[in-house]
């Protein structure tokens, strides 16, 4: 597996697509800091891009390196190598890439403005770890949209659908069930319809550590309410875990059935 | 060696493989020929486990593959088409398949072999289609495993790369491998098989020798053969 990881990872962090992803962050890390003059404000700012961009680019990315690396997954499978190791190692590739991008090129503008020394560290490691689990979960979704999918177009079709699905649609049909059942109890519904979207949750986990109730929102007063706030982190995080892992599981699994 | 029984394969509602058995248990040279579409790559990529049957058996070395990988080790394979990723480099291929197999290989002698000392720090999706056929020799050969599979190993060779490869296959048959060919030329079947396996819709036609199957449709060549066989099918 690691071997198959290394290639992955050496493959990708030479492809010119790498460097724009951490330049972008490098960018955007000094713009920020140099315009809010603040830590804290430029952290809640990068949050609202992490939240949309990590799960975008994700998506893109996975679906785009596995159907590019297609004859580099047919030549390992005549290898005497095990087929779930090849797409993990693959998988993990991509993912640690793209992570590695979101953590150095934000990392580097942070450390320069001192953040080692700031009070604000543990908010920046909690926004870096949540925007790592959404890399790792939408890239995993990402690949399986790909084994399903011989045809590269409606994959990368239906990798865009589910983004948009889960970064724009999902809330506005959540506001709009929580205005037409105004009349019912809806706290249970709420947490749970959280608990479906990885990128609500990351928002939660976030704006929970940050304590901005203004910007908690009727989700995240629910959540607090529900489980204060560091169980509500501890069970995002749980949460945001196994939406890592189940569709890593199903990668291996289909993995396992496909014809090459 | 090779044993397959009862194999089954279809693609969506295409029957490929139906009721294959096939066994080979001595060494040698086997043609697999047939029609485009006979199931010719699917048989091949079945016994390397690229595509999963759905039913039947093989046994390769007396173990059952089914989702097994360890066995691929004692095989060498040479893709019909040969794809590799874009953005390497031959060197940087080659050393790479060595690291995953771990074993010892003698890839300076075929490089040397199809000369391809030139192009070996060039990137693959700037080769042409006959030196990455080249390229796809070297990964084939390098290892020493008693089971050589060759799916159409002619495409795009020039006629020195050709006498060179069939020189190799001699010697890999003398050295008592079992080596599998798809080809469409006649002309090298009948200079290097030992035998053919004759795949159609699906199923096998005929395994005999060579002047078996010439018999069999009585015909003096072996082209003819094959295309009398194939129209009084149709």
């Amino acid at each position: 597996m690691i071997k198959v990881l290394q290639y992955s990872f050496y493959d990708l962090i030479r492809s010119r697509w790498s460097y724009v992803y951490l330049l972008f962050y490098l960018v955007l890390g000094f713009a920020l800091l140099f315009l809010n003059n603040s830590v804290s404000k430029s952290i809640i700012t990068l949050m609202n891009i992490i939240i949309v961009l990590t799960p975008m680019i994700g998506t893109i990315f996975g679906v785009m390196y596995f159907y590019s690396s297609r004859e580099f997954t047919e030549l390992l499978l005549a290898q005497p190598i095990k087929r779930t190791t090849i797409f993990i190692g693959q998988y993990l590739g991509v993912a640690l890439s793209l992570t590695l991008s979101l953590v150095i090129g934000l990392g580097i503008p942070f450390m320069f403005y001192g953040i080692w020394q700031s009070s604000e560290m543990m908010n920046f490691a909690l926004l870096m770890i949540s925007g790592s689990f959404l890399t790792f979960i939408f890239v995993a979704l990402a690949y399986n949209i790909g084994l399903k999918n011989d045809n590269k177009i409606k994959g990368f079709g239906y990798a865009i659908l589910l983004w948009l699905f889960m970064a724009v649609i999902y809330d506005g049909l959540f506001l709009i069930s929580l205005v037409v059942f105004d009349d019912y109890p809806l706290d249970k519904f709420t947490l749970l319809a959280t608990m479906f979207n990885p990128i609500d949750l990351s928002r939660i986990l976030i704006l929970l550590k940050l304590d901005v109730s203004a910007l908690l929102g009727y989700t995240g007063a629910v959540f607090q309410k529900f489980f204060g706030t560091n169980t509500g982190m501890f069970s995002s995080l749980l949460v945001l875990s196994v939406w890592t892992i189940i569709p890593i599981y199903f990668i291996s699994r289909s993995a396992s059935k496909k014809d090459f | 060696m090779i044993e397959i029984t009862n194999l089954y394969k279809k693609f969506g509602k295409v029957k490929v493989l139906e009721n294959v058995g096939l066994s080979i248990l001595e060494n040698g040279i086997f043609a697999i020929l047939g029609p485009n579409g006979s199931g010719k790559t699917t048989l091949i990529k079945s016994i390397l486990g690229m595509v999963i049957p759905d039913a039947g058996e093989i046994k390769i070395n007396g173990q059952i593959i089914k989702g097994k990988w360890d066995y691929r080790k004692d095989i060498d394979y040479l893709p019909q088409i040969a794809q590799f990723p874009d953005n390497l480099s031959v060197v940087e291929l080659i050393s790479m398949i060595k690291n995953l197999r771990g074993k010892h290989a003698n890839d300076l002698e075929l490089i040397e072999l199809f000369k391809l000392g030139p192009f070996l720090d060039k990137k693959l999706g700037n080769l042409s289609g006959g030196t990455k056929q080249k390229v796809n020799l070297v990964l084939a050969f390098m290892f020493d495993s008693p089971i050589l599979i060759l799916d159409e190993p002619t495409t795009g060779l020039d006629p020195i790369s050709l006498i060179h490869l069939k020189d190799l296959i001699k010697k890999e048959k003398a050295a008592g491998k079992t080596i599998l060919i798809t080809t469409h030329i006649m002309d090298f079947v009948e200079a290097m098989a030992d035998e053919i396996v004759f795949l159609l819709e699906g199923d096998i036609y005929f395994k005999g020798k060579v002047d078996e199957l010439k018999k069999k449709s009585d015909r003096n060549d072996l082209e003819h053969a094959i295309a009398t066989i194939l129209s009084e099918n149709e």
